[in-house]
């Protein structure tokens, strides 16, 4: 479904990311694991145009995205959670989730999926006429989701879901994406630092050490692998 | 007392027009953290602009009110064009570039379009055509208020109404509202940023073009340089409100018009441009972000 060739990605003069080759197929988890300033938030900004890749190619379904504006590629159904959230402090809740929205001109359809993002999190439906600032951080990362959620995208770019939850809320969130992945069919393409609960919850994970793809395996089989026990797990 | 009315409408006129002018200084700030030192320039043209318009027109004989609408829409269009170009030829190559060389860019192209206009117009104040008449409903209060004070608030209140609306309740409004708080994030819900920064400099000339007609009306006439001082009151009024802030532009606009006509009418006219700058400087310790502004760390 996706697939990055040799991409090169920089800021400035100082290159971030080095000939990065990965793929992603449809319907599946993988997960992007990697240590501070491996580059794995660059990699999810170059996939959505942001950070343009200075070379290499990124195919979409067969097709050539990478000189693509942020919003085109947005309305091919790739969509970001990116890190920190990013959640829009003056707008409410229920505004959040509609500019989620944004590309999309079927009103109707638009209303019946709102009705159904707030019966996955009812905690969103009680907060909606509430600014977006002034939920947790728990309830942000849901409402981030959530708005990502209501482009209905096809691919769904998650950076460090768990950044700064308690462990029984970054529980609550990963049941919630292996839920997206089966219910509503969504690939998902997960970056984590949190690599144990990243491995248990993908098919397929890519290890990233400063710019470069190091391994890539089944996930169950670099939760068995030694090195990476070492690097990541903390066994 | 009836002279201070007189000078409160006065004030509110003055403000108007700043108004007109501090929207977009305080657009394209809040969409893009840059202080668009060209605006003035834009105004100025937009007076330049619905002078030629109206000249031609006038010789031509036709009615004051088509010269009036026909002067403001050539002027809103031409003016909103500068502002089109200026941005994809000076600010857009450099939106990645450090913050100083936007800035520094700005001011060059205010020198710029100064001297094209004085080239093309020379340094002389051109007599500008009178379109606003006084009109005979307005006699037995035009001590007070004149005729032409009352168009201009009016035209402001009206282009007000319509921006609101266009910001609070169209797509394009949303937008520019999504990009103001989170550039980033705008693009990743599908926003074309290039596309609302275009709009942003598109409806921020067009507006200080109308205000260029409305003040050259008034005042009777115009040269190359106006639009440096009224894009310095301009940009003080913007700063006063909060730089960022809409409400806030329009609120810094008329206090700054007031206070600017109190003390031309109590104190001396020589004083007008003390106390508007000694009022900024006073809200800018005790306010450092403006009366409305966002309690941030100023990017510039
Ligand atoms: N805006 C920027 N300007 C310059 N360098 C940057 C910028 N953003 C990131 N970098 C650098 O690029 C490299 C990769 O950063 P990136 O944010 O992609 O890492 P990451 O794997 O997402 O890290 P983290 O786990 O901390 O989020 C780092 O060396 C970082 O310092
Ligand atoms: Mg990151």
């Amino acid at each position: 479904m996706l697939e990055l060739r040799s991409v090169n990605s920089y800021y400035g003069n100082i290159q971030a990311l080095h000939d990065i080759s990965l793929k992603v197929e449809e319907g599946e988890i993988i997960t992007l694991i990697g240590a501070n300033g491996a580059g794995k938030s660059t990699t999810l900004m170059s996939i959505s145009g942001v950070i343009p890749p200075r070379s290499g190619e990124i195919l979409f379904k067969g097709k050539p995205i990478h000189q693509m504006s942020p919003d085109k590629i947005v309305a091919l159904g790739i969509c970001q959670v990116p890190e920190g959230r990013h959640i829009f402090p003056v707008l409410t809740v229920a505004e959040n989730l509609d500019m989620g929205a944004f590309l999309r001109r079927d009103n109707r359809q638009i209303k019946q999926d709102l009705e159904y993002i707030y019966t996955l999190f009812p905690l969103l439906a009680n907060r909606r006429n509430q600014p977006g600032g002034n939920l947790s951080g728990g309830e942000q990362q849901m409402l981030a989701i959530s708005r990502a959620l209501m482009a209905k995208p096809q691919l769904l770019l998650l950076d460090e879901p768990s950044m700064g939850l308690a462990p029984l809320v970054t529980r609550q969130i990963f049941d919630i994406i292996k839920k997206i992945n089966t219910e509503q069919n969504t690939t998902i393409f997960l970056v984590e630092q949190n690599a144990n609960l990243a491995l248990k919850t993908a098919d397929r994970g890519y290890v990233l050490e400063t710019g470069r793809i190091t391994m890539h395996d089944k996930a169950e089989n670099l939760l068995s692998n030694e090195d990476i026990q070492k690097a990541y797990l903390g066994i | 007392m009836e002279y201070f009315i007189e000078l409160f409408f006065s004030g509110l006129t003055r403000g108007s027009i700043y108004a007109l002018i501090a929207l977009g200084y305080t657009m394209v700030y809040g969409i893009i953290g840059l202080i668009n030192f060209a605006h003035g320039e834009i105004y100025m043209i937009g007076a330049f602009t619905s002078f030629i318009v109206a000249t031609v027109l006038s010789i031509l004989g036709f009615p004051l009110l088509a010269i009036f609408v026909i002067a403001a829409l050539a002027a809103a269009v031409w003016s909103s064009a500068y502002g089109f170009t200026v941005e994809k030829l000076a600010y857009k190559p450099l939106r990645n570039a450090p913050r100083l060389s936007p800035l520094i860019s700005a001011i060059g192209m205010s020198i710029f379009l100064q001297n094209y206009v004085l080239l093309a117009q020379t340094s002389d104040f051109m007599p500008f055509p009178q379109l606003i008449p006084e009109f005979g409903f307005m006699e037995p209060i035009a001590g007070i208020i004149g005729s032409s004070d009352l168009v201009i608030l009016l035209t402001t209140a009206v282009v007000m109404v319509i921006l609101t609306w266009l910001i609070k309740f169209t797509r394009i409004g949303k937008a520019m509202r999504a990009t103001a708080q989170d550039r980033t994030m705008a693009m990743l819900v599908g926003i074309n940023v290039n596309h609302v920064i275009s709009v942003t400099f598109i409806i921020g000339s067009a507006l200080a073009a109308i205000g260029g007609l409305l003040i050259a009306s008034h005042v009777g006439q115009i040269n190359f340089f106006i639009g440096f001082i009224a894009g310095i009151k301009a940009f003080t009024a913007a700063v006063l409100g909060g730089i960022g802030s809409i409400p806030g532009a329009v609120l810094g606009s008329f206090i700054l018009g007031l206070t600017e006509a109190f003390a031309t009418g109590y104190v001396s006219s020589d004083y007008e441009d003390v106390f508007a700058f000694s009022l900024l400087v006073l809200i800018l310790i005790f306010r450092p972000s403006g009366l409305l502004g966002k309690a941030t760390i100023e990017k510039v």
